[in-house]
């Protein structure tokens, strides 16, 4: 590691991947950093030594990140991997733990490119253990080939189709699935159909996971209400609502899923302009055509800024790297505009699909919005649903009030985990929109530091306290 | 909202700690006021601060002040219907050397002879048993039983409950943007409100200067980004608040575990913007210097830091009493080491307005001892 680079490129997703090599194939000094000891981000984890031989198990759509590995493999970007960035500042100074050791280093142009995190699903019990993310279980798979037999699947979007369909193909016996995608959600997405329709193949593909699970035999329930999880120390059953009627499947293993959300903390810590899309129900990076932030060289690229998939964020890492190559002078304009013209283009086309998916897989308010009191919110300092309403009662006006009155959002997640549902539950107590409350403030470090590192720091420059 | 016009015996800018406590005392005493905050209660200084209830190494004509503070904290729920979190578990100032050990026998005995008896000096022995955790090489200290600590934001928003119960009107997100003499009365102007009254207390902390410019005053206040870290949750190792003579540190362990550091390490401060900015190289030294005093610390793990904007005058301590206009009092710059005497201040702002007898004393504290200022 180096000083100072002319870009350094966080997160290696394909948005990442696809940055540092255009960067790189153009001369710039580029850093490239993630915490994982492998390349793949979330969608394509495991990619360069993938031990899973039958490709049918994880599908088409993840071989394709290996062009992109390979590429990138060939670049000369510095790859730094298993590494913690804790922060970016706005003046573009990046912390980074690595093998017990703090840096601080440079750049002149940063691309954030920290991809998309489970939306948070708090339901009584969520936090029970023998319950995670439906991603978890699918990192398990990728990385290690892990599975959990007779688990049940709960929650809804394509991604939980997805994982449960992996299962499937690799054998293992699924309890039960249960959609918990709102009836009503079928006709609001319905005027969102057409331009949709320029990727049916999706679509179909989609339809063909659901279709399969349903043909196995896999008991896949829809319309359920309700939904908890039950057991003393652990998980024990899964409970809900059908038709008025309670249910109950005893599991020990549940994957929960509604949906990805931009993974946004880094930004945000780095001082990036934040908005809430009410269409998506999460934070969207406010960034112009380039990915640019208000931030003076700091840029946001694929999942991280606002969902777009895999292969959009590969067309965002480019676009996002070309802007900074231009703005390091390393192209002309004019080679800038040629070369992501297509990336633009490609780009426009992948988004077609996302008010049709935002629409047909907007998760339910009760489960985002806990109705049970004592409902956890806040895992880190398990703050409830009802401690918040109260503390809301005692005028707490907002997210930042909220820490002082519960530490709520101030454990080792610095609210990655519950800002969501914090901010949605603070806004329908006051009746107003999640944009009229004061967002969460948001400090380095973004992810812990050990103590020792940071007292071993070495200093860039001499300066007074 | 109206902007029609509204007025009241007296108006307090600012909703910090001071501001709200000054309010609270003065409708204690049946003085219609109201509180102008430009953000929200607590938002500043008032809301983010470390926390410590302090007499230990105040400067000599905060003492008495402190001291007396001290004995409001000791039975504050009597005062604001809630305990604000404080725990008089002590405070203590580590000496890792002779030299330093002596430092602070000179200054046991400074504060003695003004009257004062509560820092006394402990050796080795006894600091081991305060502190079990503490680096071997660390030989005394100066110690003081019954400082403690209490929950910042907890304790603003208890103060600003209880003004409100007895009748204060607390206007947030009003900005003072001008005020003007109008006959007998002080003008303030805010883009959503327009308020009157002949007295005015200025409780602006780190834009307190700018308030008092429009007063007729000059205060040289800086605005400064003090910087805090926490934890995560580790076992229980310290009870003390504890700090050090050779190193800037201020440090304590909270009953759920984790580990708060501090000790007026500076960010950069943008008071305009309510922004700041932490420096990594200041929490370093922070760092060092906590892991110097518990080794133990090398197994932390930070978790948050966050940087507080607070009014820092030259000489390091407030400006509290009248101004030199009518209906003018001052209560502001407390220099990072306000929140401890949080519930006397407005006691004394009352006392002053109220014309009786002022039983502390205050002199050292007037605006009028910045040169600008004609002094008397
Ligand atoms: C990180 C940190 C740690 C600290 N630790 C300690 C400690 O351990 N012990 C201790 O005793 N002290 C400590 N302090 C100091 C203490 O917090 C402050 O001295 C004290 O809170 C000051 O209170 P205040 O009400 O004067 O100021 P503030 O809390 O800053 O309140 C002033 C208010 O005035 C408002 N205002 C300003 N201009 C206008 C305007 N034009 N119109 C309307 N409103 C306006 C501001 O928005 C603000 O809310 C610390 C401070 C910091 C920042």
């Amino acid at each position: 590691m180096k000083d100072h680079y002319d870009i350094a490129i966080i997160g290696t997703g394909p948005a990442g991947m696809a940055a540092a090599t255009v960067a790189s194939a153009h001369g710039a000094d580029v850093l490239i950093v993630d915490e994982q000891p492998e390349v793949g981000g979330q969608i394509y984890r495991g990619i360069t030594h993938q031990s899973i031989k039958d490709k049918t198990i994880l599908g088409d759509d993840y071989y394709k990140g290996q062009s992109l590995a390979d590429a990138f493999a060939a670049s000369n970007a510095d790859h730094v991997s298993g590494a913690t960035i804790w922060q970016v500042s706005p003046e573009r100074e990046i912390g980074i733990s690595k093998d017990g050791a703090a840096h601080l280093l440079t750049a002149d142009q940063v691309i954030i490119a920290t991809g998309a995190q489970e939306r948070p699903f708090p339901i009584p019990g969520w936090t029970l253990p023998g319950v995670m993310t439906a991603g978890s279980a699918q990192i398990l798979l990728k990385s290690s080939g892990i599975t959990f037999s007779n688990a049940v699947f709960a929650g809804t979007g394509p991604l939980l189709y997805l994982i449960a369909y992996q299962y499937l193909k690799a054998g293992v016996p699924i309890r039960a699935i249960l959609d918990t995608t709102p009836k009503s959600n079928r006709l609001k997405a319905l005027p969102h159909l057409p331009g949709a329709l320029f990727h049916l193949s999706s679509i179909m593909k989609g339809r063909k996971w659901i279709k399969a699970l349903k043909s196995s035999g896999t008991l896949f329930i829809e319309g359920i209400d309700n939904l908890k999880i039950t057991g003393k120390d652990s998980t024990e059953a899964i409970e809900y609502l059908l038709q008025n009627k309670w249910h109950r499947i005893e599991a020990s293993n549940v994957f929960l899923h509604q949906g990805v959300v931009p993974n946004v903390n880094l930004a945000m810590a780095s001082g990036c302009i934040h908005h809430w899309n009410e269409q998506k129900l999460c934070w969207h990076a406010s960034t112009d055509e380039w990915g640019s932030s208000n931030v003076p060289g700091i840029s946001i690229a694929g999942d991280g800024g606002g969902i777009g998939g895999a292969i959009a964020a590969e067309y965002q890492g480019r676009i996002a790297a070309y802007q900074a190559l231009y703005t390091t002078n390393k192209v002309k304009k004019q080679e800038r505009d040629t070369n992501v013209l297509p990336a633009q283009h490609a780009l426009t086309h992948e988004m077609r699909i996302r008010p049709f998916l935002d629409a047909m897989f907007r998760p339910a308010t009760q489960y985002r919005i806990p109705t049970d009191d004592a409902t956890i919110v806040c895992r880190c300092e398990e703050v409830t649903a009802g401690k918040i309403r109260e503390s809301i009662s005692l005028g707490c006006a907002g997210p930042n009030q909220l820490k002082g009155f519960t530490r709520c959002g101030m454990g080792p997640c610095q609210g990655r985990f519950c800002s969501l549902s914090v901010s949605e539950l603070i806004a329908k107590a006051q009746n107003v929109s999640v944009n009229e409350l004061e967002q969460l403030r948001l400090r380095p470090p973004v992810k812990p530091l050990m103590l020792a590192e940071l007292a071993n720091l070495t200093t860039l420059a001499s300066e007074d306290t | 909202m109206s902007t029609s016009k509204q007025t009241a015996d007296a108006i307090i800018v600012g909703g910090g700690l001071h501001g709200c406590a000054t309010a609270l005392y003065l409708a204690m005493r049946g003085v219609n006021c109201a509180v102008l905050e430009k953000d929200y209660v607590g938002r500043h200084a008032s809301g983010v601060n470390a926390g410590g209830v302090r007499r230990l190494g105040r400067a000599l004509p905060e003492v008495p002040l402190a001291d007396t503070a001290l004995s409001i904290w000791r039975n504050i729920e009597d005062l604001i219907d809630d305990d604000c979190g404080f725990k008089s578990l002590g405070q203590v100032k580590v000496a890792e050397n002779n030299a330093e050990l002596s430092a602070l026998k000179n200054r046991a005995k400074t504060v003695q002879d003004i009257g004062f008896l509560h820092e006394e000096i402990i050796d080795q022995k006894q600091l081991r048993e305060l502190l079990p955790a503490v680096a071997s090489h660390c030989i005394g200290g100066l110690y003081v039983n019954g400082d403690g600590h209490a929950n910042p934001y907890r304790t603003v928003t208890a103060f600003k409950r209880k003004a409100i119960s007895m009748g204060v009107r607390i206007f947030e997100k009003t900005p003072v943007t001008e005020i003007v003499r109008h006959g007998k009365n002080w003008q303030v102007k805010s883009p959503s409100k327009k308020i009157e009254a002949p007295i005015i207390v200025n409780c602006a902390g780190a834009w307190g200067g700018s308030i008092a410019a429009q007063l007729g005053d000059y205060a040289p206040v800086e605005a400064q980004a003090l910087m805090l870290m926490i934890t995560a949750r580790m076992p229980h190792f310290v009870k003390p608040v504890v700090g050090s003579q050779g190193r800037t540190l201020s440090f304590k362990q909270f009953d759920n575990g984790t580990v708060m550091m501090g000790g007026a390490y500076q960010g950069s401060a943008e008071p305009e913007q309510n922004n700041t900015h932490l420096s990594f190289n200041g929490l370093a030294k922070n760092a060092r210097a906590a892991t110097a005093i518990f080794p133990i610390m090398r197994q932390a793990t930070i978790v948050r830091s966050w940087a507080g904007i607070e009014g820092v005058m030259p000489d390091n301590i407030p400006v509290i009493g009248a101004g030199s206009a009518d209906g003018v009092y001052h209560a502001f710059g407390f220099s990072a080491h306000g929140f401890a005497l949080g519930p006397l201040v407005g006691k004394i702002i009352t006392d002053l307005i109220d014309g009786g007898d002022i039983e502390l004393p205050i002199d050292a504290f007037r605006i009028r001892r910045f040169s600008q200022n004609k002094d008397i």
